[in-house]
């Protein structure tokens, strides 16, 4: 007999095998943890059920990698296990897809074995489904039901849990439905795991689903067949591949009495990093919460309101919060629940019981903030809305007058903002890519088996949290994984979270080293820092004291009361009690067909016919307002770039891929071939439906969003079965002034070299990805004579004439949009209006790139214009960075104007994964902080939320109408 | 943001301590001593650990490259360490000066330096073309000729104690040879001598002798080659011990040399000529120092073949042919083309498990590495290879599964051969 024990994430699985291979016993359970404690039990379980003193075994998983070092006991890298036994106990497969608890792995057995297990960025799959249903408040059973209902599919960023979550947080917010969200993210695991795994390889053939969630979930396995065109099987024992291959691949007998004797005295503590505890004592811990408590604000919360008051509602991200205040700015009533992915009814009923109790009650003002603040103050007549940021200063400032900084973690959220004479004078939001939030120590704490209090009640005295790190949520599943093979503790592993969460917001959001640059009076607040280990770990890594208020998790909602009660209306919209109960409303879902985004919209419908309109990029559906008359020099960009239009010539058809440095020579290359006689076709802007369909052959899924793009591009032009497509690679781009050098970034320059090597089709096709400079005038034509002439037959001369009107046509180009930004900048000028520069790179023009972040800001009422209509002048030794990329050096430049500059501001765009930009970014926010400028940073990805980027933007807005007020 | 450079003036060079991080310990022991030689105070940072990274992460833009926080997370460690006097340390650190983000890491280094109240320490950069210049640190002709001949022996010796460390009989012999020759060949430079052309071939026919002599065991084990972003494929710090562990794997590990990348940028220099037309003097110039540091890289591999049996490293040369048939050498950033080139070599020659190391977010590897990956198997589809992202948040147990996955892999393969030669 042999036996196999699959130690994984979440789970234990074991299977005996007789002589014959036969699988006679098998078994799992969840750990939480207790690896050791679990391993002994099977062990000991199986060993008195055969009566048998040693056994032929060996342990695979990731949890149990150390035990080969520690305890001698053989192991099996599990997907190798996995392949071992599908080859010996499936005929005629040629792919494997087997999804885990926090691993993904496709294996390809014929036609060249490849095995692939996911990056380190791409996220766990059993654990990700398991987070997005708590998300839905729905078990994993319900999810797999609630998604056989499905009527429609909404797309959900599948790069990371985060991003998915953060697509799929609007949605519940907007009321779509239970049943579509559930298949959505289905859909997602399966964009996912195909772009994160199979990188360009076809999934064909005989297809076989393995693992925990693919055994559980039947509408996964149908969202996977659906897109894969075709039908896999999910054999029996699919959850015990691991286990069995381990079993067949079992050799030596171990004694079980020897091996749980190891096990039992085992060193588990050696390799783990461990921090200083939180507390050392219970003192300690007593000082601490007294001190803390000393910190009210004052809530009077009589058995019946009567008289004139203010309304505040914080609809956030995963709970709701309502505080009633009087004239006198006391908390008369407040209100924390989840909001159970329904916000709108729950505002509805705690509205209605507080007319109820209070009939005397007079709401002269309400205001809302928060995720859903569009929804709700459209559903219920709320007077105002404000942006969260505000909310929470408003709220700390009437706590603290001369507070220096606020810190803000909430559900899904951290805010952060400096206060500089009485404004808002600098802004940290997390990107989506590290909401290291309160949902996450939710989610850890769920999936370990405990409630947020509890578990992180057991870290305020562990001995040695350990150290986690500082990265996103994805990053963390793996680190406490790391832990929980070294043999932390639960206790251990519950401070070393609140301690990475802490970390995660000073070092990834703030970016601040130490203290002194927040300030002395710094207010922490939202529903995270009523967990004091979180607070404690925070006062630890800043080495200060902070406030921590006692109504820290309601002080958005406390800020909109004050803020109702301060531009208090003639009379209030609010609903009354009557149109409260009457009210109700109906969801639809239709497809906006004002531009080409074609979003897919969310209309509330309500009783008293109104509606609300959710799920829009931009204001169009909402005001119909044609954008025609906005300033914006995306909107021209684009409009440029669509007037290259093909020329039919007599040498037939080249295709440019309109991505990329591409988006910027277009003029050059359009006019070089044109001239030559070539009728130039480009691939067009992009669009979501041509990036799905090429996403398979992205061999890196960490590369930047407008390089993977390219893909798309290509496989355009391919489509149209374009016999020739250039796309050169390009180590240097334009020479500039401003420069140190002219290098295009690494992507950019080379990417086509990774096209020729994943996108087989390119061969069926003349692809001409020769190297080019075009830095060099009059070398270019002869160089680019001889490349082209391996393709075509061209004369020199022709080729000269054409390179001369190339680099005019490009001259003219940017001169263009250089002439029609000073246009914007001066009309905005005379209509008064806030100009904003989007800084970015050319190929942000896309809107697919930029997701239309420029049409936002213009719906704002301010004018955009980009990086490169500024004609600024940098001195070399004025920058602290070596400046030495063409595209980058545009962005010191114009951060240098733009900081000199009166109704003038400066938003950087930047990809994600863009390693460049960690070196600008500091360096444009240096430049514009000298002269008390407020830096904006938009990362954006595939991403298609736009929450996050209004916050942003409205936050920058309101500071500095807040500005301009504290000048007059 | 703008901020005048804090010089290192001649009169520092009498007292100030300068700190270079650790990369490759082999050749940076050896670089170390020719900078003493050359009457630096010099140290080389050994510091390791926790506290290295948590600097590196408090200091550094977290997007930032790993290596770069890695290098001046040690640096900032060290100074913090309250073994120097900060008041009389200076810091070196290389640039490249090519498209890569590496060219910034002195400048980030500057900024964190200023974050840490740091900002008085002079940082010297030590590069090949010009950038950045210090008056009280010149590379002479002579330091460089020192140096280029540290980078050769630092090969040597590397390549041929992974030749014998896993065979030895008696644990241990391999690297105490390897000490014996870096302080031999220190004190040798320190004399003026080990570095004629006549120095060097005797003193290379000595060392690849005294590997011979050493007894070794007959057996076949798993011959893993490692590739990847310089810092991260050298360092321990960087690659979380990734040699010890391959050795705890029982594998034979090949990493291609120093040489070999310093031919690379050489040889940029002739190709961008090619490419983009233009300075004929440069393109004679860069012709002139590639054929000498090519002499000397075939020195090395004579040697090897003439004194012993070991195997003979694959040649630049080789490397570019190699390379030319997957991806066009114009490919420059970072390791570039070389990176793709060495999969393909160490493939050639046997090495076909290959450990494809970068930083997390590595904008040249997105090419040369990952994008490779590909095309290299469809031509050499029995080609192993396994890319293995570093950061400070990346896992180890995460890395080394997939290593062992690769592993598993390559041990079938080995067993699937033995079992054809024996048939």
């Amino acid at each position: 007999m042999r036996l196999g024990i699959d130690i994984g994430s979440t789970t234990i699985k074991y299977v005996v095998l007789d002589d014959e291979g036969r699988c006679i016993d098998q078994d799992y359970q969840r750990h939480s943890c207790q690896i050791t404690e679990k391993l002994i039990e099977v062990l000991q379980k199986v060993s008195a059920k055969y009566n048998q003193p040693a056994m032929a075994l060996a342990v695979s998983g990731s949890a149990a990698m150390g035990l080969q070092e520690k305890c001698s006991l053989p192991f099996v890298q599990e997907v190798y296990a996995t392949r071992i036994a599908a080859t010996k106990t499936l005929s005629e497969v040629d792919c494997i897809i087997e999804l885990g608890g926090e691993d993904a792995k496709i294996l390809f057995l014929s036609g060249g074995l490849e095995v692939r297990m996911n990056g380190t960025c791409a996220g766990g799959t059993g654990a990700f489904i398991d987070q997005m249903a708590t998300l839905l408040n729905l078990s994993a059973e319900e999810m797999n039901e609630a998604a056989k209902q499905a009527e429609k599919i909404y797309t959900i960023a599948s790069r990371c849990g985060v991003f998915a979550k953060s697509d799929i947080q609007p949605l519940i917010n907007q009321g779509a439905d239970k049943e579509d969200l559930a298949a959505s993210i289905y859909q997602a695991v399966v964009n996912q795991t195909i772009q994160g795994l199979a990188q360009g390889r076809k999934i064909e053939g005989s297809v076989v689903y393995l693992g925990g969630p693919l055994t559980f979930n039947s509408e996964l396995r149908s969202a996977f067949d659906k897109t894969l065109k075709l039908t896999g099987i999910c054999p029996e024992n699919s959850l015990y591949y691991v286990a069995i291959g381990t079993a067949m691949l079992a050799e030596q007998p171990v004694s079980f009495a020897e091996a749980i004797q190891q096990l039992q005295t085992m060193d588990s503590s050696s390799f783990v990093r461990s921090l200083p505890p939180l507390f050392a004592s219970e003192e300690e811990y007593q000082q601490f919460y007294n001190r803390h408590q000393r910190n009210q604000v004052r809530v009077h919360e009589p058995k019946e309101i009567i008289g004139r008051c203010a309304l505040g509602i914080d609809a956030g991200s995963t709970t709701v919060k309502m505080v009633l205040i009087n004239q006198q700015e006391e908390i008369l009533y407040s209100m924390y629940q989840p909001n159970q992915g329904n916000a709108l009814q729950l505002v509805r009923e705690a509205l209605i019981e507080l007319f109820q109790k209070n009939p005397q009650m007079e709401i002269v003002s309400s205001c809302v903030t928060g995720y859903g603040e569009d929804l709700i103050r459209s559903a219920f007549g709320v007077d105002l809305g404000i942006v969260e940021t505000m909310a929470h200063f408003t709220a700390s400032r009437k706590y603290m007058p001369d507070v220096d900084f606020i810190i803000d973690i909430g559900g899904q959220d951290i805010k952060c903002f400096k206060i500089h004479n009485g404004t808002i004078d600098n802004i940290f939001l997390n990107e989506a890519c590290s909401s290291g939030c309160g949902s996450f120590l939710q989610t850890f704490a769920n999936a370990l088996g405990y409630d947020i209090e509890d578990f992180s009640r057991l870290g305020l005295f562990a001995k040695h949290p350990v150290d986690l790190g500082s990265r996103c949520t994805v990053f963390m599943n793996s680190s406490v994984k790391q832990a929980q093979k070294d043999g932390a503790t639960i206790d251990e592993i519950s401070a070393g979270l609140s301690i990475s969460v802490v970390k995660n917001a000073l070092y990834k959001v703030i970016r601040t080293a130490d203290a002194r640059s927040l300030g002395k009076h710094i207010i922490t607040q939202g529903g995270t820092f009523y967990n004091d280990a979180v607070l404690r770990a925070f006062e630890q890594e800043l080495d200060t004291e902070v406030i921590r208020p006692n109504i820290a998790g309601l002080m958005g909602a406390y800020g909109c009361a004050l803020h109702a009660l301060r531009h208090c209306p003639n009379s209030s919209s609010l609903l009354t009690l009557k149109q409260l109960e009457e009210f109700h409303n109906e969801i639809r879902y239709v497809q906006c067909g004002l531009c080409n985004n074609h979003c897919r919209l969310t209309v509330n419908q309500f009783s008293d016919g109104r509606r609300y309109i959710g799920g829009n990029r931009c204001e169009r559906p909402v005001t119909k307002k044609s954008t025609a008359q906005d300033l914006n020099i995306y909107a021209v960009k684009r409009e440029l770039l669509g007037q290259y239009q093909p020329i039919p010539g007599s040498r037939g058809k080249i295709g440019l891929p309109l991505a990329l440095n591409m988006m910027e020579l277009l003029p050059f290359w359009y006019t070089f071939f044109t001239e030559l006689g070539f009728e130039v076709v480009t691939s067009g802007f992009a669009s979501l439906e041509k990036y799905q369909k090429a996403q398979n052959s992205i061999p890196s899924d960490t590369i930047c969003f407008p390089a993977k793009l390219v893909h798309a591009a290509i496989q355009t032009l391919l489509d149209q079965q374009i016999p020739a497509i250039f796309y050169p690679c390009m180590t240097y781009n334009m020479r500039e002034k401003n420069a140190d050098n002219n290098y295009n970034c690494p992507v950019v320059a080379y990417y086509p070299e990774v096209i020729a090597a994943n996108m087989q089709q390119v061969t069926e096709c003349d692809f001409i990805y020769d190297y080019v400079g075009i830095h060099r005038k009059n070398d270019f034509p002869i160089k680019i004579h001889k490349i082209l002439n391996q393709h075509f037959r061209l004369g020199l001369r022709e080729v000269i004439k054409a390179s001369k009107k190339a680099y005019e046509a490009y001259d003219q180009h940017l001169e263009t949009i250089r002439q029609k930004g000073q246009e914007i900048i001066t009309q905005a000028q005379l209509d008064d209006r806030e100009i904003i520069v989007l800084a970015g790179r050319p190929y942000h023009a896309d809107p697919l790139v930029s997701h239309d972040i420029d049409k936002l800001i213009t719906s704002y009422g301010a004018a955009v214009i980009s990086e490169d209509v500024i004609n600024e002048e940098v001195g070399k030794k004025e920058l602290g960075v070596w400046n030495q990329w063409t595209y980058h050096s545009r962005l010191y430049a114009a951060a240098r104007y733009v900081a000199k500059q009166k109704k003038m501001n400066l938003v950087q765009l930047v990809s994600f994964g863009c390693g460049v930009d960690a070196i600008t970014t500091d360096e444009v926010r240096e430049i514009l902080e000298a002269q008390g400028k407020i830096y904006t940073q938009i990362k954006i990805d595939e991403i298609t939320n736009l929450g996050a980027v209004k916050i942003r933007l409205r936050s920058l807005f309101a500071a500095l109408k807040q500005e301009e007020e504290n000048h007059d | 943001m703008t901020d005048n450079k804090v010089l290192f003036t001649k009169d520092m060079q009498k007292d100030y301590t300068i700190l270079i991080p650790m990369m490759a310990p082999i050749h940076f022991q050896l670089l170390r001593n020719v900078l003493v030689h050359s009457r630096y105070n010099v140290e080389l940072l050994e510091n390791t650990g926790a506290s290295v990274v948590e600097q590196g992460l408090k200091y550094v833009h977290n997007d930032t490259c790993y290596p770069a926080l890695l290098v001046i997370g040690q640096m900032i460690d060290a100074l913090k360490s309250g073994k120097y006097d900060v008041h009389k340390t200076a810091l070196i650190i290389t640039q490249t000066g090519g498209g890569c983000r590496a060219s910034n890491y002195i400048y980030l280094l500057r900024k964190a330096l200023k974050k840490a109240d740091l900002g008085f320490v002079p940082v010297i950069s030590l590069n090949l073309s010009g950038l950045d210049s210090q008056p009280g640190f010149k590379l002479s002709l002579s330091m460089l000729q020192k140096m280029l001949g540290a980078l050769v022996y630092g090969d040597l010796l590397m390549d041929l104690s992974n030749q014998v460390r896993p065979y030895e009989v008696n644990h241990g012999t391999a690297d105490q040879l390897c000490q014996h020759w870096i302080d031999d060949l220190s004190k040798q430079f320190d004399r003026r001598q080990g570095l004629s052309i006549g120095d060097m071939k005797r003193n290379m026919r000595d060392i690849v002798m005294s590997y011979a002599a050493i007894e070794r065991e007959k057996k076949e084990l798993v011959k893993v080659g490692i590739v990847g972003e310089i810092y991260i494929k050298y360092s321990p710090l960087g690659n979380n011990n990734l040699e010890k562990f391959l050795a705890e794997q029982e594998c034979e590990v090949k990493l291609p040399g120093m040489m070999g990348f310093m031919l690379y940028c050489i040889y940029n220099g002739v190709e961008d000529v090619k490419l983009y037309g233009g300075g004929w003097a440069k393109k004679q110039l860069m012709g002139f120092v590639y054929s000498l540091v090519l002499k000397l890289e075939k020195m090395t591999i004579d040697a090897i073949r003439t004194y012993s049996d070991f195997e003979v490293p694959g040649s630049f040369p080789e490397m570019k042919e190699g390379a030319e048939k997957i991806i066009g050498l114009g490919a420059k950033m970072g390791e570039g083309w070389l990176l793709t080139g060495e999969m393909v070599e160490l493939s050639k020659s046997g090495f076909k498990n290959i450990i494809c190391t970068q930083p997390f977010g590595c904008l040249p590897n997105h090419i040369v590495g990952k994008g490779m990956i590909r095309k290299i198997r469809e031509q050499d589809p029995e080609c192993n290879i396994v890319a293995i992202d570093y950061d400070p948040s990346a896992t180890q147990v995460n890395q080394e599964n997939r290593i062992k996955l690769m592993l598993s892999i390559a041990r079938e393969n080995m067993k699937k051969a033995a079992g054809e030669s024996a048939a």
